[in-house]
């Protein structure tokens, strides 16, 4: 496919933004789904904005539209290949709402979380082990020809086989709860369609011990990493920001339900145990000119300073407690390290995330000695209603699904607000603060790119959903001065 | 007991011609070949290391956004990039994912790159892909009967 065309636009045209120019990408970059970046020269030459490009879920909301409001969790599946089961829930609780399902049976909650939980381990073990060790382990300065996942497997073998390992638990535990190995079923309106068996149930349990012992460990290696370079790792594309994130009733960090809570970057309280379908009333969605993708901000404090960060360091800093106990330590321990210098940096994502792993491990064991998972008493219904909101804690932060269905059962509107989107803000700020750091002069560097792509790696955003197939693009950068004159780029040689 | 060819189709159904890859696995699953396992799904993960473990044979099958029409048929090796998404990994990286779990690779692996033309989401499959996943399936049931 050829290279796709790059056009100069006219500034803004906000009185209040410095005389910046932006460059427009052709919307056949965006289709391909590879990651972009263009960082804005000021006419000092120091970076004054960073701008990921992002395919996301373009057009998916019209693709469900006039579809049986049944077939929606199965179909929104297809948004995502890394978290199908996030969406497959969040549609299902938006269609519990539909039909009038308020409160589930326990067979049918205790399943549909302990999928989400196999979800969440395989997706943070994927993350930490295979995408972000390579860097974290080397050094971000290192080799690129030794910091990779055949370095890995040399100088750490035994990081590199946990970590599969883990993952695999985790596709088993969503294998068995969700009927198959891709696109499950399970999860229906008002339910689930299945439960576990014995045989099942003691299948995952044989695992379940040593996911969490491993999970332990990861913990201790994320910290590990932290404190071998603390200077570094406080600094690195850090940035002060408000957060959003779902707790439980008691304020307990809670993935699969629970009330909205958003803090501000000083930690006031903007709105606490929010009932969700409400989302709309406090949070807004900008739409920008060079981005597909829209800016999510917090109605209260507007669009320039109203942006938010979602996911693993958002969850663990602001619940009030986790509730299972290897996994709240850890929490505690992450807290008050350095005076909560690794709870303010961007690289403090990656301990938290492995927090929520070792969560995930405790949770899954828990639950598969809960006899609730072996009951026939799968589905319950009310009545019918119109509109439906389905939020939960996906892998990467909090994802809400919200749907109109007419009265002949189709999907008349659709709304999706994905984790990526949340964040969106969040990574252009962290990237533009790594290339304030790393950028000397007018000329892009390889050291700069690695940077880049570390700070991006922190946030692991949605950049390929749109499809992955072979011959696309890595991550590429490009330069922009203040004239609006693209003066350098640079693709990443990575695969 | 493991049989010894597998055969991985990557791809989205839902995305026009991403769905090559699906959509020869399920036209091989009707000729229910014997010494044959076939496995799809959306993106390729670490873990697919595991199910290569042991085998005489690997194929992936997906579609290209570039490259030669109707297929490119290639022997593949472990490779050792670093990727900045975890949102997708290369039969490459699936390989030398192997030497991280102490897998035995697979004697030989192939790419099966079909080409495709347009990704848009709810897009039908394009008739240039159509004719290219024929010539493609001639090729793959040729070999595969043959082993």
């Amino acid at each position: 496919m050829t290279e796709p065309g790059k056009h100069f636009s006219s500034p803004s045209g906000k009185g209040s933004e410095p005389p910046l120019r932006r460059v427009a990408i052709d919307p056949i970059s965006r289709v391909e789904g590879h990651g972009k970046v263009t960082l804005l020269l000021d006419d000092q030459d120091r970076v004054q904005q960073a701008r990921l490009h992002i395919v996301e879920f373009r057009g998916f909301e019209k693709f469900i539209q006039g579809r049986p409001y049944w077939e929606v969790p199965v179909m929104v599946q297809r948004l995502c290949g890394i978290c199908p089961v996030s969406h497959h829930l969040a549609a299902a609780k938006a269609m519990d709402q539909i039909i009038g399902a308020h409160v589930l049976t326990p067979t049918a909650e205790k399943l549909r979380r302990l999928m989400h939980y196999g979800q969440i381990l395989q997706s943070h073990a994927l993350h930490f082990f295979h995408l972000s060790s390579p860097d974290l382990l080397f050094g971000f300065d290192s080799d690129v020809a030794r910091r990779n996942i055949v370095g890995v497997a040399q100088a750490y073998p035994d990081v590199a086989k946990k970590g599969v390992l883990l993952r695999k638990f985790g596709q088993e535990v969503i294998r068995v709860t969700a009927g198959k190995r891709v696109h499950g079923t399970s999860a229906v309106p008002g339910g689930v369609n299945k439960n576990l068996s014995r045989d099942e149930r003691e299948y995952l349990l044989k695992d379940a011990y040593q996911a969490i012992a491993w999970g332990r460990e990861a913990v201790a290696l994320a910290r590990q990493l932290f404190e071998q370079d603390l200077a570094l790792y406080e600094a690195f594309g850090s940035f002060a920001a408000h957060s959003l994130t779902l707790v439980g009733p008691d304020g307990a960090m809670d993935l699969y339900h629970g009330g909205l809570r958003a803090r501000s970057l000083q930690g006031e309280t903007l709105f606490d145990h929010l009932a969700y379908e409400n989302y709309g009333d406090f949070i807004t969605e900008e739409v920008k000119a060079w981005s597909y993708m829209k800016f999510p901000y917090f109605n209260a404090w507007g669009p320039e300073a109203g942006w938010y960060r979602v996911g693993p360091l958002s969850r663990v800093t602001q619940c009030d407690f986790i509730p299972t106990p290897f996994a709240d330590h850890a929490r505690r321990d992450f807290l008050a390290f350095h005076d909560g210098g690794a709870a303010r940096a961007t690289l403090g994502t990656h301990w938290a995330r492995m927090i929520e792993l070792l969560h995930a491990a405790e949770t899954i064991k828990d639950l598969l000695h809960d006899d609730d998972l072996l009951g026939d008493d799968l589905l319950v219904k009310g009545e019918r209603q119109a509109r439906g909101v389905g939020v939960i804690e996906a892998p990467r932060g909090t994802l809400i699904h919200d749907y109109t269905v007419n009265e002949d059962d189709l999907v008349e509107r659709c709304n999706l607000i994905v984790s990526t989107t949340h964040n969106n803000q969040a990574m252009n700020e962290s990237i533009r603060v790594v290339a304030r750091q790393h950028l000397d002069g007018r000329q892009l560097t390889e050291g700069l790119l690695n940077h880049i792509e570390v700070a991006i790696r922190a946030f692991d955003p949605c950049l390929s959903c749109a499809t992955h197939a072979l011959g696309k693009m890595p991550l590429a950068v490009e330069l922009v001065d203040a004239s609006g004159q693209i003066v350098d780029t640079l693709e990443s040689r990575s695969v | 007991m493991t049989a010894p060819i597998l055969v991985i189709g990557i791809g989205n159904p839902s995305r026009g011609d991403d769905a090559l890859g699906p959509l020869c696995i399920e036209r091989l699953a009707a000729l229910n070949l014997p010494g044959v396992e076939l496995l799809t799904d959306f993106q390729l993960q670490v873990e697919y290391a595991l199910d290569l473990s042991g085998r005489e044979q690997v194929v992936f099958v997906d579609a290209a956004v570039s490259g030669p029409a109707p297929y490119a048929f290639r022997p593949v090796g472990p490779a050792t990039g670093l990727a900045h998404t975890s949102h997708a990994i290369s039969p490459e990286a699936v390989l030398a994912a192997c030497e991280r779990v102490g897998v035995t690779p697979p004697k030989s692996t192939w790419i099966m790159a079909i080409r495709g033309y347009g990704f848009e989401l709810g897009q039908a499959l394009s008739p240039g892909a159509k004719d290219n996943l024929e010539a493609a399936l001639l090729r793959l049931v040729n070999m595969l009967a043959a082993q």
